[in-house]
C-alpha cells in the first residue's frame, strides 16, 4: 500500500527501483522459458516424502515397539515377513543366526532395520513402499511405531522407546559409520583412481 | 520396374478408372490386373504361390514382426524370480542379445528391471506432473505437455542393471549380458530444467522419484545431473513404453539402470545424500566396491557365435557383438580367437557415442579346432575391460573358477567352441 501511494507520486523514482530488482535477479539468474508453475508449500509438504539422515521433513507423530507390534499384526505385515519378522516370503526383518548378538553387524544379514546407517532410512521406505498394495495408506503414527517395532526386535532400541520426529533422527544404529562412502563424482573419470579396468 | 511396365501399368490404371467412371463395375478388371502385375500370384496350385499376410486394422495402424521372427525376453536369472509373478508383477526381464543386431534394442525387448517387483502403472499422461523443488530458487510444477516445451535432445544411450552379471552357469548371452539394452532417447536435458529453477549454491544432490507404488527413489549427484541426465519422453522415435517409464524417465547415461527413475514425478534438489532404499541395496563395507558400483565400467560380448548356438563348419564368419562404457565412449574393442594369447583390433559397425552400444566385428576363418573366442574393449578415458584373472590379481586376491569381480561385473566374456561348431559358456 505504502510503494502504491510512493509509486502515485513519484513513478520515474520506483521505475528506476523495479528496472534495479528486476535487472538484479536477471543476474542470479531468472527463468528462460516461464513455463510451468509454481507448487503450492501445501503441495510440496505432500509430495515430499524424501526423509534425510537429519529428519527435517518427518510429520508430527509417534509410537513405540508395543504399538507397532500391534500394528505388525492389523496391517498383515506378518503376512509376508512371519511372526517377530521371519518366516515369511518377503525379505526377513531380524537376523536369523543363532550367535547373532554377538556378531558385527557386517557379519549378520542385509536387514534393512538392522544395518541402515539411520532409521530415518527404515521409516522412509516403510512409510512410501509398505504394505505390498496399500502402499502410501499407513499413518505417521503407523510408521513410527512400526519403525520402533522393528528396530526393538533386532535389538537397536528398548521395548518402551518412543520414536517421533526428533528421536527417530538420534537413534544409533549398530553399523555406526562403518559404511563405504562416495566419491565425488567428476564427468569424464574413471570409477575408481587408480583401478585399471 | 523399368519405364515400359510403369507405362503399362498407367494404362491399366486408366482403364480401370475409365470403367469406374462409366459405371460398369470394375471388379473382373482390376483382379485381372493385379494377377498379371504381381511377380507371385497367389493362386492356389500355381507353382509361384506364396502365402501372403492379409491386410488387418491392426496391422495397418501399428506394425508387427514377420511371425518367423520370434525372439523374446525372458526372466533373469533363469530359474530366479518369475515375471509375470502369480500377482501380475514384473521384477527382472532380459534382452535377447542373441538376436540383435546393429545397436538399437527395440523398445518392445529392451530390458525390464523394477525396483522391487511392481506393477506397471498405468499413467494419464494428462494427469501426470513432474514437479523440482528443493535447493533451488523457484520450484516448478511441469505438465507433460509444458515439458514438452522446452528444447530437447536426442541421444543415443545404454541402460545395464547392476544384476547384469555373468558366470558359468548361464546358457547364453541373453542371461550372461541381456540385462543391457540401447536406445535413441528424446527429452530435455535436465540441466536446461534445473537453470530454469535457479540452482542455489547449496546443491550437491538431487533425489529422483517414481509415481510406482513403491515410489522408487534415487540419489545422484547434482554434478551428474548437470551434466548429462536427459528427462526423457521418447524412446526410438515414439513415446516411451510404459515398461520404460511413461510418460517421463529420467537417464543418468553410464549409470546402473536402477539410477534411471521411470515414471518420474519428483526431483527433490538436496544439500545432502539421501539414502533412498535403492542407495541401501548399494551399501558396502568398502570404499572402492562401492566406486565400482555406479558408473558403468567398459564392457563388451560377443554376440555371435556365443551360447547354445551353433556355426555349421569350418569357414569365414564374422565375430560379432556389442561393446559400451559408462565412463564415455568406447575407443576400441579387440577380439581374441585363440582363448586370449592373441587380439586382434575389431571394427565398428556405427560411429561410437558416449555411453551408447557400439556394434563391433572381426571377420574369422574357422578351421574347426576347438577353440576360444572373447572380447574387450578400452574406453575413451582410459579405462579397459579386464579378464577376471586380472581383476582378482588387482584386489591382490587368489582367482578361482567362481570368482566374483566386485562391484559391477565388467569382466571379459569367453565363448567356448567345440569341434563340432557348438557354442558353450567359457566360464563353465
Amino acid at each position: 500500500m505504502a510503494l502504491r501511494k510512493f509509486a502515485m507520486r513519484t513513478p520515474g523514482v520506483v521505475a528506476i527501483l523495479l528496472g534495479s530488482l528486476v535487472a538484479g535477479s536477471a543476474f542470479a539468474q531468472s527463468p528462460t522459458y516461464g513455463v510451468g508453475r509454481t507448487p503450492t508449500a501445501d503441495e510440496l509438504r505432500r509430495m515430499d516424502i524424501s526423509i534425510g539422515f537429519a529428519g527435517e521433513e518427518l510429520p508430527p507423530g509417534r509410537g513405540s515397539a508395543k504399538e507397532g507390534a500391534q500394528v505388525y499384526m492389523q496391517k498383515a505385515c506378518v503376512g509376508c515377513h512371519g511372526v517377530t519378522g521371519i518366516g515369511g516370503l518377503a525379505p526377513i526383518l531380524r537376523s536369523k543366526l543363532e550367535n547373532a548378538e554377538t556378531l558385527p553387524v557386517w557379519k549378520k544379514e542385509r536387514i534393512l532395520p538392522l544395518r541402515a546407517p539411520s532409521a530415518t532410512i527404515v521409516w522412509d521406505f516403510i512409510n512410501r513402499g509398505m504394505p505390498v498394495g496399500l502402499e502410501g495408506t499407513l499413518k505417521p503414527d503407523e510408521v513410527y511405531a512400526l519403525t520402533a517395532y522393528l528396530l526393538f526386535l533386532n535389538k537397536v532400541i528398548p521395548e518402551d522407546q518412543v520414536l517421533d520426529r526428533v528421536s527417530l533422527p538420534k537413534v544409533k544404529m549398530p553399523i555406526g559409520d562403518q559404511y563405504g562412502k562416495l566419491h565425488e563424482f567428476k564427468s569424464n573419470t574413471p570409477r575408481l583412481e587408480g583401478y585399471p579396468y | 520396374m523399368d519405364s515400359d511396365q510403369k507405362n503399362s501399368r498407367r494404362e491399366m490404371l486408366k482403364a480401370s478408372a475409365a470403367l469406374a467412371a462409366s459405371g460398369i463395375t470394375t471388379m473382373g478388371a482390376a483382379g485381372t490386373a493385379q494377377a498379371q502385375a504381381h511377380d507371385h500370384p497367389a493362386t492356389p496350385g500355381s507353382e509361384n504361390a506364396s502365402p501372403m499376410i492379409h491386410g488387418s486394422k491392426e496391422q495397418i495402424e501399428y506394425g508387427h514382426r514377420s511371425k518367423y521372427v520370434n525372439s523374446v525376453r525372458v526372466q533373469h536369472p533363469i530359474g530366479g524370480r518369475p515375471s509375470p509373478d502369480v500377482f501380475g508383477k514384473v521384477f527382472h526381464v532380459a534382452s535377447p542379445l542373441q538376436d540383435s543386431v546393429g545397436v538399437i534394442t527395440p523398445s518392445s525387448l529392451h530390458y525390464i528391471a523394477t525396483t522391487r517387483g511392481s506393477f506397471l502403472p498405468d499413467v494419464d499422461p494428462k494427469l501426470h506432473t513432474l514437479t523440482i523443488h528443493g535447493e533451488v530458487d523457484r520450484p516448478l510444477t511441469l505438465t507433460m505437455d509444458e515439458l514438452k516445451r522446452f528444447p530437447s535432445v536426442t541421444r543415443l544411450h545404454f541402460i545395464e542393471c547392476a544384476g547384469n552379471r555373468h558366470n558359468g552357469k548361464q546358457m547364453n548371452v541373453q542371461d550372461t549380458h541381456g540385462m543391457t539394452s540401447c536406445s535413441e532417447w528424446t527429452g530435455v536435458l535436465l540441466s536446461t530444467l534445473l537453470k530454469e529453477c535457479g540452482l542455489k549454491s547449496s546443491a550437491k544432490w538431487f533425489v529422483s522419484e517414481g509415481a510406482e507404488e513403491v515410489k522408487g527413489a534415487s540419489s545422484i549427484p547434482i554434478n551428474k545431473g548437470m551434466d548429462d541426465c536427459i528427462i526423457a519422453y521418447g524412446q526410438n522415435g515414439e513415446a516411451l513404453r510404459p515398461q520404460q517409464g511413461f510418460p517421463v524417465r529420467i537417464m543418468v547415461p553410464g549409470w546402473e539402470g536402477i539410477f534411471h527413475t521411470k515414471f518420474l514425478r519428483r526431483i527433490k534438489v538436496t544439500k545432502d545424500f539421501y539414502m533412498n532404499y535403492n542407495e541401501f541395496g548399494h551399501l558396502t563395507q568398502s570404499d572402492k566396491v562401492l566406486a565400482l558400483g555406479e558408473q558403468i565400467g567398459p564392457k563388451s560380448v560377443i554376440t555371435y557365435p556365443s551360447g547354445t548356438q551353433r556355426i555349421p563348419g569350418p569357414g569365414l564368419y564374422e565375430i560379432s557383438g556389442l561393446a559400451w562404457s559408462g565412463g564415455g565412449t568406447v575407443k576400441m574393442v579387440e577380439v581374441s580367437t585363440d582363448g586370449g594369447k592373441t587380439w586382434n583390433r575389431a571394427q565398428f559397425k556405427n560411429t561410437p557415442q558416449r555411453m551408447a552400444h557400439v556394434r563391433f566385428a572381426y571377420p574369422w576363418k574357422w578351421d574347426g579346432t576347438a577353440t576360444t573366442i572373447m572380447s574387450r574393449t578400452t574406453d575413451d578415458i582410459g579405462q579397459k575391460q579386464a579378464l577376471r584373472e586380472e581383476i582378482a590379481d588387482w584386489w591382490k586376491v587368489p582367482f578361482e573358477r567362481d570368482y566374483r569381480v566386485p562391484g559391477l561385473d565388467n569382466s571379459v566374456m569367453p565363448w567356448k567352441i567345440a569341434g563340432d561348431g557348438m557354442v558353450t559358456n567359457g566360464l563353465a
